[in-house]
């Protein structure tokens, strides 16, 4: 892990999309500190962060998206599979030097709440609360760009799809209240998410027999559920969504509560697509 | 050292190998021959843990090369067909990377990294991106790599392809330098190459192993008759008539040539190849017909690849028609030629 870690931070240096990110970063957060807390003279400094937070949309896919696409077109993912490391120590070690890349600007923009505070008062844990909810966004959003990029060997594809990901994610709590708040609405909605998930599985897996019955016990369960109690569903979709939203559960953090639940969903969210990266690598010895 | 047992690997319906079973012993140089397609780039990446196979087994060192990855891997350095590289690193730094992930104490890494790239000899571009360099060089920096870490077992898959006659002498030298310490596996589709260099053979087509063995017992194994081939100033007509009196003559074959003259191909019965040429000599000095060249070709291990490698397809293993081996071993004569040049 160690080895990759460091191969993986160097690498960055090399490349022009670390500097492309940390540079994107240091404006938009300079910007905003100019526009909110220089000119509209607030002393919040989480509304820095909450209004910045949209530019991870951007930035997140041009980081991510060659760190293990490349590997693959390159056919270095052979030396990987070679060397006596494991594929969670590649990816680990991969996220890791991810990390470093949002930490570096991240750490600048830390300094900017101590400067301010020589001219007002500054809330400090709620700045710096919103700091950590901000670095765990953006950790959570690398860990899906990353697993994104395991899945293709084309950066551009990783990228884009990447990018239309995060862009769901962003806009998922405002697009599920236009799904009405009729139990009907709401189980056609959940309907509808489990047949794309089977698609998704089916893309992944290449197995038709797994994702027809993730479809069917899927849908049997949920048509369970509507039958015995439909007006649970009321309204129930919105609320769903809201919840799987990395992006909402980040502006609690700026609205000055630290959400440990959130934490809890941020860490589980990198866990999970960690997870599915290292299983995407290995899936690719089975079937290159 | 190595045991491959019963290795299958399908892809759908495509069966890349089917029961492949061998054993490498340790110390030798072997050398994988098989014409394009027949699965030398599975087997070597199953055997380094690149690919899984659907069934059987590879253990180096009594490590399997799935249960105990790690372990087997460490035993293990391999290079495979388009050399994994960082194009945008130096070969120092690289060599560095693969250096820490095989686990060599940081204490080493630096004299280790020198030493491999002192002996594949890219010292002198340790300091420039790869993706500058020629195609040699980053073919030698995928050695350094592999040999990185002094593994036991070094693996090369066509260590030579795409690579300039200079070149190719200065690999296949650093290949044997090699073989003197570590044991290596290298396959190739030149014949050539394999005999030159491997000490054991082993031939494979359509993901079965069909023979294996040394390049001189390959030789023993099939050699049948001996045929000599040799050009005259006689003409198709004259020829026939001279080489009706050889008394050990089983087969013929004449071509003319556009200067008036014959090529000739000459099937001998016997086995004393000398006491045939003396004869086919005189035949034709006694006609007062000039022999303006001769040759006595045994049979290369051009035919028993051919051979062994064309059986898969017909039923008849010695069927293989003359004529297509003719050809194929022009081209390989032709491009051995290029190669030397």
């Amino acid at each position: 892990m160690n080895a990759v870690f460091r191969h993986e931070v160097s690498s960055h240096f090399h490349s022009l999309s670390a500097y492309v990110f940390g540079a994107f970063l240091l404006l938009f957060g300079g910007v905003y500190t100019m526009v909110m807390n220089l000119n509209n003279l607030l002393t919040n400094f989480e509304f820095v962060m909450g209004n910045m937070a949209f530019i991870f949309l951007i930035i997140v896919p041009i980081l991510t998206m060659r760190v293990l696409a490349e590997e693959r077109r390159q056919k270095t993912d052979q030396l990987l599979y070679s060397l006596p490391i494991s594929m969670t120590d590649v990816v680990l070690g991969k996220f890791g030097a991810l990390l470093v890349m949002l930490l570096i600007p991240l750490a600048i923009i830390a300094l900017y709440p101590v400067v301010l505070s020589a001219f007002g008062n500054i809330h400090f844990p709620t700045a710096y609360g919103a700091m950590l909810g901000f670095f765990l966004l953006g950790a959570a959003l690398i860990a899906i760009g990353l697993f994104i990029s395991s899945i293709t060997e084309s950066q551009a594809v990783a990228a884009g799809l990447c990018f239309v990901v995060m862009l769901l994610n962003y806009y998922i709590s405002d697009l599920a209240t236009f799904v009405a708040a009729t139990a009907f609405a709401s189980f056609s909605a959940f309907a509808a998410v489990i047949v794309i998930l089977a698609l998704l599985i089916n893309m992944m897996t290449k197995n038709g027999t797994i994702s027809l019955i993730f479809a069917a016990v899927g849908e049997g369960a949920l048509l369970a559920g509507y039958l015995l109690n439909a007006s649970s569903f009321e309204g129930l979709f919105p609320k769903v969504m809201e919840s799987l939203s990395l992006f909402d559960r980040f502006y609690v953090f700026v609205n000055g509560v630290f959400d440990l639940s959130a934490v809890v969903y941020f860490i589980t969210v990198i866990a999970l697509f960690l997870f599915l990266s290292v299983q995407s690598m290995e899936r690719r010895r089975w079937n290159d | 050292m190595i045991e491959v047992k019963n290795l299958c690997k399908r892809y759908g319906d495509h069966t890349a190998l089917s029961d492949l079973s061998f054993t490498i012993e340790k110390g030798q140089i072997y050398g994988f021959l098989g014409p394009n397609g027949a699965g030398k780039s599975t087997t070597m990446n199953i055997m380094t843990g690149c690919l899984a196979a659907s069934s059987g087994s590879v253990s180096i060192d009594g490590y399997d090369i799935f249960e105990d990855a790690d372990e087997a891997k460490r035993r293990i350095g391999y290079l495979p067909e388009l050399p994994p590289l960082y194009l945008d690193r130096t070969p120092r730094e690289y060599l560095t990377f693969v250096a820490r992930a095989k686990k060599i104490p940081s204490a080493q890494i630096k004299e280790q990294v020198a030493h491999v790239m002192q002996v594949t000899q890219i010292s002198d571009v340790a300091d420039r991106l790869i993706k500058n360099l020629s195609k040699g060089y980053k073919q030698r920096v995928g050695i350094a790599q592999a040999i990185l870490g002094d593994p036991e077992v070094i693996i090369l898959d066509e260590p030579t392809v795409g690579l300039d006659p200079k070149q190719i002498i200065e690999i296949r030298d650093l290949i044997q330098q090699l073989g003197k310490k570590h044991t290596v596996i290298l396959s190739s589709h030149i014949l050539s190459e394999v005999q030159a260099i491997c000490q054991t053979i082993l031939i494979i087509s359509k993901g079965k192993l069909v023979a294996c063995d040394t390049p001189e017992n390959l030789e023993r194994l099939f050699a049948g008759s001996t045929t000599v081939e040799l050009r005259t100033e006689a003409s198709k007509a004259e020829v026939q008539q001279i080489i009706s009196g050889l008394s050990e003559l089983s087969g013929s074959k004449t071509k003319e040539l556009p200067d008036g003259g014959c090529s000739v191909r000459l099937e001998c019965s016997g086995n004393d190849s000398d006491s045939f040429c003396r004869q086919i000599f005189f035949a034709f000095a006694d006609a007062k017909k000039a022999i303006l060249e001769l040759s006595v070709a045994k049979a290369s291990l051009e035919d028993i690849f051919i051979e062994l490698t064309s059986a898969e397809q017909s039923d008849k293993p010695a069927a293989v028609s003359s004529e297509i081996k003719e050809e194929v071993s022009e081209l390989i004569e032709n491009t051995e030629k290029e190669e030397h040049e």
